[in-house]
């Protein structure tokens, strides 16, 4: 009768043991509770469960009961010998046979003066991955076999889930490590693309600074579309990477100070494809900035180069960046010709819209600008690449607002009211 | 959460009953522990801990009940079992409690 009692209540801490191993607690209360549940189970007065680091050969203790607090929280497994005896198996060991050990030499007072009794590495697929030390029971009676069974059915459940603890730990460890190795890849791979731009500025002494800028435009053209921060990198990219193609044309007809003749002409055109062929084989983070060097010249209504794409046929990047060179080209000071005035600029992309750029991306872009003109963003993209007297033209925001409604009306109503409010005579 | 449990110390302070909840588990258990802790903290010499509402103890509450009797006999203080059920008197015979406490 006792026996059986005994075993109903063994087999309960059992069956909550494995529900304790499986459920979200913290490992450290998982493994605390454990040891309660063993204790509990056989009636031992003091223990505590260890976990194994193989990199320090140390067994740390992770829960500990009723051994004070001068019990050593690290228990040092320096022998390999002894490592490779313990990892046999789990098989409790009762401390008094096990001092011919090095390990329990080293312990022997910590060991004996608390009344542990048995000794239970943990093994898990032939490693050692922690140990459990057990004390007197309460009845003062010596541990039986049937106890020992009970305790390595338990310990193979603790054993499980310290294992798994070290896996997710090893697994989290990794996946930082990689994480750490992408960052540095990345800065690389930018650090990269943007001394490729800077020495494709460097060949053109009139634009310096333009594979930059067209980046940076694009990069803000994709934020206003509402792309994510990787998306918007990846715009950035193609627009530092655009003109790689002008590396292979010489330099005279690039700098060329009079109209280039048509086969100076049909040298620099050539430009998008090279940029093409220089950028497919290198293995991007973002796959369409070939694209976007190839086709940053087409046009929506067909009359780009080098292939007359039309609308639906050009890549969304090659858009994007287009508008963005475009945009450069239009607001910086050139030899043969000054930059125009933002107002100016505002009407050119509103007038070739549809035709030249698509107007959604020229309201993406006209959209950033007026956001930073009424405070809305106010991270001064614009201020910083155009210069703030440039940017704050007198008449400007209006401009920008009237445009933009006209351009992209958030209702039909508001663009029926517009209209209706330019032609009035009182305006 | 009310789980049942209730303590008092008499008015000599020599002496602090607890009453365990009808289930003594991992979250009453650790109730008594406290509770118990609080007793020898405030200088009781004597902790009873009262289960006349007990009707289950599992696994965590024995190993807290050992720990409990571990706390009481460092700190030169008696543990007195009250009012159990025949059930749990056997349990705590057959895992060894009855050895260290007062059974009444």
């Amino acid at each position: 009768m006792d026996h059986d009692h005994k075993l109903i209540h063994a087999f309960g801490a059992l069956a909550e043991l494995g529900q304790q191993i499986t459920n979200k607690n913290s490992f450290h209360e998982t493994i605390r509770t454990s040891l309660h549940l063993l204790s509990g189970a056989l009636g031992i007065m003091r223990g505590a469960v260890s976990r194994y680091s193989r990199y320090a050969h140390e067994l740390n203790m992770i829960a500990v009961r009723g051994l004070g607090d001068d019990f050593p929280l690290s228990l040092l497994l320096t022998e390999e010998d002894e490592r490779q005896f313990l990892a046999n198996g789990l098989i409790p060991i009762e401390i008094n046979n096990a001092k011919v050990l090095p390990f329990f030499q080293v312990y022997d007072v910590s060991f004996e003066c608390r009344q542990l009794e048995l000794f239970v590495p943990l093994i898990v697929r032939d490693e050692i991955v922690g140990a459990v030390f057990l004390g007197e029971k309460a009845t003062g009676e010596p541990y039986t076999h049937y106890d020992k069974e009970i305790i390595c059915a338990m310990g193979r459940h603790i054993g499980v889930a310290i294992a798994q603890r070290n896996l997710m730990a090893e697994i989290e460890r990794r996946a930082e490590e990689n994480r750490q190795l992408f960052d540095e890849m990345r800065s690389t791979y930018h650090d990269t693309v943007k001394a490729f731009a800077a020495a494709i500025d460097c060949k053109d002494k009139y634009t310096e600074g333009h594979s930059v800028r067209v980046g940076k435009f694009s990069e803000i053209i994709a934020c206003e579309l509402g792309w994510g921060s990787e998306e918007a990198e990846g715009a950035a990219v193609a627009g530092y990477l655009h003109d790689v193609g002008k590396l292979t044309v010489e330099r005279r007809i690039i700098n060329a100070p009079y109209r280039i003749n048509a086969k100076e002409s049909a040298e620099l055109n050539k430009h998008p494809e090279v940029g093409y062929e220089i950028l497919l084989p290198i293995h991007h983070p973002f796959t369409d900035v070939p694209l976007a060097a190839k086709y940053h010249h087409e046009r929506l209504d067909g009359k780009g180069y080098p292939d007359g794409l039309m609308d639906r046929e050009i890549p969304f990047i090659a858009k994007i960046v287009n508008l963005a060179d475009s945009f450069d080209a239009m607001t910086t000071d050139r030899p043969y010709k000054a930059r125009r005035p933002a107002k100016d600029v505002v009407d050119d992309l509103h007038r070739n819209s549809g035709s030249q750029f698509s107007p959604d991306l020229a309201s993406a872009l006209l959209s950033g600008m007026l956001k930073e003109l009424t405070g809305e963003n106010r991270d001064r993209r614009f201020r910083r690449l155009l210069g703030r007297d440039y940017m704050e033209a007198e008449g400007i925001v209006d401009k920008l607002k009237r445009t933009l409604n006209e351009m992209a009306p958030t209702t039909p109503m508001t663009y029926v009211a517009a209209v209706a409010t330019a032609k009035s005579p009182i305006h | 959460m009310d789980i049942g449990i209730k303590a008092s110390i008499d008015s000599s302070g020599e002496r602090s009953v607890i009453y365990a909840g009808d289930y003594l588990n991992k979250l009453s258990g650790e109730k008594i522990e406290y509770e118990c802790r609080r007793s020898l903290a405030l200088g009781c010499k004597q902790i009873i801990v009262n289960f006349s509402q007990t009707e289950i103890v599992n696994s965590i509450g024995i190993s807290i009940l050992l720990g409990l009797i571990d706390s009481a006999a460092k700190n030169g203080a008696t543990v007195v079992f009250s009012d159990m059920n025949d059930n749990t008197v056997e349990l705590f015979e057959l895992l060894g409690l009855t050895k260290h406490v007062m059974i009444v």
